[in-house]
């Protein structure tokens, strides 16, 4: 009799989908995919939803109301292995610029009867309210780097997911530095790998989409930025980006709001 | 020595094509010199003339010919003898194990090196003794350098982060190469001055149009090359370096710099002489197909020296303080050599300027042990 196949199921909070997209965005590994897995809960992909408990969850999009840290505090209870997936789910997304504002202010400029708006005074990562076993970064996430945390857990070790800067990924792909040669602000040396270092490929600085890297010093990329001419404001904006609540791009970006 | 008149050029090309090189050369990319395949002397990047700084690059063109008038780019030879991404083998599931797949590994080209510095010969050098100098050989590396052919330029002028006078490696190539060039672009002259180093030297040399030099165009080459010589902008001072490193072990340098080094690895991956690398090990979903690739690795990230039970270098204080004491103090007792070349490219490449030179400075100067007594 064939070993029964891992359960997986996809949840969605405050999010834009793309990262779930990523899954079906596989292509030549969905098939694959799907004959290793069963899709119990999958909404994007199939109206088919099987019960709980599930072995893989994967968990997209930022906690930002009270129903949410309910239904992630059980789907947490329903899964074995809780991986959360994209810059909204490991920090917030960008979403949480609101953190930094009075989201009752917000509700009353946009609603027409914000007294039946139930919101969190914050948007925040899932690893904020329950326990995560593994946080995959990116806005979106890397398709790619999907399949190796699926594929890993199925044969059972660890992934290949480095936590390093962006900038090993530049020079192993043979980028020229886009910030020593052509003085453009980049995030790289502060960002962790997993994109393929797509912005500096094209010869852009790094938004840091992948959030901090494992042991960044963004006080001391800011110092070279105004060397680069860069203002205090433009800083800030340039940390207030998707990850922008992952604590070291948040402390840097209040250091240089006046 | 003898001279190769820039119209003959492409015939060096031709010669190393006819023996069944691919060649590597400098080409202009991105605002920088990189490293690619050449298939004729108008890839090589004319005109263009680089201006490095610590943590900057900017590569200047001008209406001269030259074709070697700039110094390094932040890529290095090691790109093509230990690739940063290369499959070591392939297996198959048999059974409860794996069985390896023969001739899975990735093949080597056989490349001709056109452009190598001086310096980098001394990094190649190196290379060869960490690859090929222990008790373990790395195969792959030494069936790619036996079989590479190197054709030096010597470097008439040098860049605003070059030392190699201080490491004793440039700027004229005086070993391990088949042919070394001196470029010659003024005044209406554009030629090579040619030193043979090697008998495959001497038959590439054989089918490209050549003539003996006068005197006063090697006079000419010497001049230009002690002039680099004596206008190197920064130096190293080597005397007892090793020494006053270990000496120096909790030097409040250490903290300092950590402040400015962003941990990023931008030095370890421009470094020519840096080797370190990890393997990742890779599945397909069934499991029954793995690969196993080995690729850069540097010493400040935190996987690097992950082992069971934690991290034995936590902070970037001790990940900087340990590449450079391995780069100009321990590599003397593992492989006999300094592992610094002096091609300054860590300085140019580290995104905050952050200047090993002046780290070691600083700390002669302010040394604990000369304070102490």
């Amino acid at each position: 009799m064939p070993a029964k196949k891992p359960k997986l199921a996809v949840f969605k909070f405050a999010s834009c989908d793309g990262c779930q997209l990523s899954l079906l965005d596989a292509e030549d590994e969905l098939l694959p995919v799907a004959g290793a897995v069963e899709i119990a809960n999958f909404p994007e992909a199939s109206r088919r939803v099987l019960r709980g408990p599930y072995d893989i969850g994967l968990v997209e999009g930022s906690i930002t109301t009270p129903h949410d840290v309910e239904r992630i505090r059980h789907i947490r209870k329903e899964c074995k292995v809780l991986i959360t997936i994209g810059a909204c789910a490991t920090a917030g997304g960008i979403q949480a610029l609101r953190n930094w504002k009075d989201v009752k202010e917000f509700t009353r400029l946009v609603y027409a009867s914000p007294e039946h708006i139930s919101t969190l005074d914050r948007s925040m990562p899932v690893g904020s309210y329950v326990h995560v076993d593994f946080e995959l970064r990116g806005c979106p996430i890397n398709k790619y780097q999907l399949l190796e945390v699926v594929n890993a857990y199925l044969n059972k070790r660890k992934p290949n997911i480095p936590a390093h800067s962006l900038c090993i990924d530049c020079k192993t792909k043979g980028n020229i530095c886009v910030m020593v040669a052509k003085g453009t602000p980049c995030l790289g040396p502060v960002t962790q790998v997993g994109c393929g270092a797509i912005c500096p490929s094209f010869n852009r600085g790094c938004y840091g989409c992948f959030g901090p890297m494992e042991n960044p010093n963004p006080a001391s990329l800011s110092k070279q930025l105004k060397e680069l001419e860069m203002g205090n404001h433009d800083i800030m904006l340039l940390f207030r980006g998707f990850n922008a609540y992952a604590e070291a791009f948040r402390k840097e970006s209040d250091a240089h709001e006046k | 020595m003898v001279i190769i008149g820039f119209t003959h050029f492409d015939e060096l090309l031709s010669a190393l094509r006819k023996r069944d090189y691919t060649v590597i050369g400098p080409v202009a990319r991105d605002g920088a010199i990189a490293l690619d395949v050449i298939l004729s002397a108008s890839d090589l990047p004319k005109g263009c003339h680089d201006e490095q700084q610590p943590g900057s690059y900017f590569l200047r063109h001008e209406e001269d010919e030259a074709i070697f008038g700039y110094v390094v780019g932040p890529q290095s030879w090691k790109k093509y003898l230990y690739p940063p991404r290369l499959k070591l083998f392939s297996a198959k599931r048999e059974g409860k194990g794996f069985e390896i797949v023969s001739d899975s590994a990735t093949p080597s080209p056989k490349y001709a090196f056109l452009g190598v510095r001086p310096c980098e010969i001394g990094a190649i050098k190196i290379n060869d003794s960490v690859f090929d100098g222990g008790q373990y050989s790395d195969a792959r590396y030494v069936s790619t350098r036996k079989d590479a052919c190197v054709i030096a330029v010597n470097c008439t002028r040098p860049a605003g982060n070059c030392f190699c006078v201080s490491m004793n490696t440039g700027p004229r190539a005086t070993h391990a190469f088949d042919l070394a060039l001196t470029e010659i672009c003024e005044n209406g002259t554009h030629h090579f001055v040619v030193d043979v180093g090697s008998e495959l030297g001497q038959s590439i040399l054989e089918d490209v149009t050549h003539r003996q030099a006068e005197k006063n165009e090697i006079e000419r080459a010497l001049d230009l090359l002690s002039t680099s010589a004596a206008g190197m902008c920064k130096s190293l001072e080597t005397e007892g370096l090793p020494q006053l490193l270990n000496d120096n072990y909790e030097h409040p340098e250490w903290d300092d710099v950590a402040k400015r080094c962003l941990a990023c690895a931008n030095c370890t991956m421009v470094c020519p002489t840096c080797f370190c690398s990890t393997v990742d090990d890779i599945t397909d979903l069934t499991g029954d197909h793995a690969e196993r690739w080995r690729r850069w690795d540097s010493c400040f990230t935190s996987d690097f020296t992950k082992i069971a039970g934690g991290n034995i270098r936590m902070s970037t204080r001790t990940r900087y303080r340990q590449w450079m004491m391995h780069k100009l103090a321990h590599w003397h007792d593992q492989f006999g050599t300094s592992g610094c070349v002096g091609c300054g490219r860590c300085i140019t490449w580290c995104p905050v300027g952050i200047d090993i030179t002046h780290e070691a400075q600083h700390i002669r100067e302010t040394s604990i042990s000369t304070i102490n007594s």
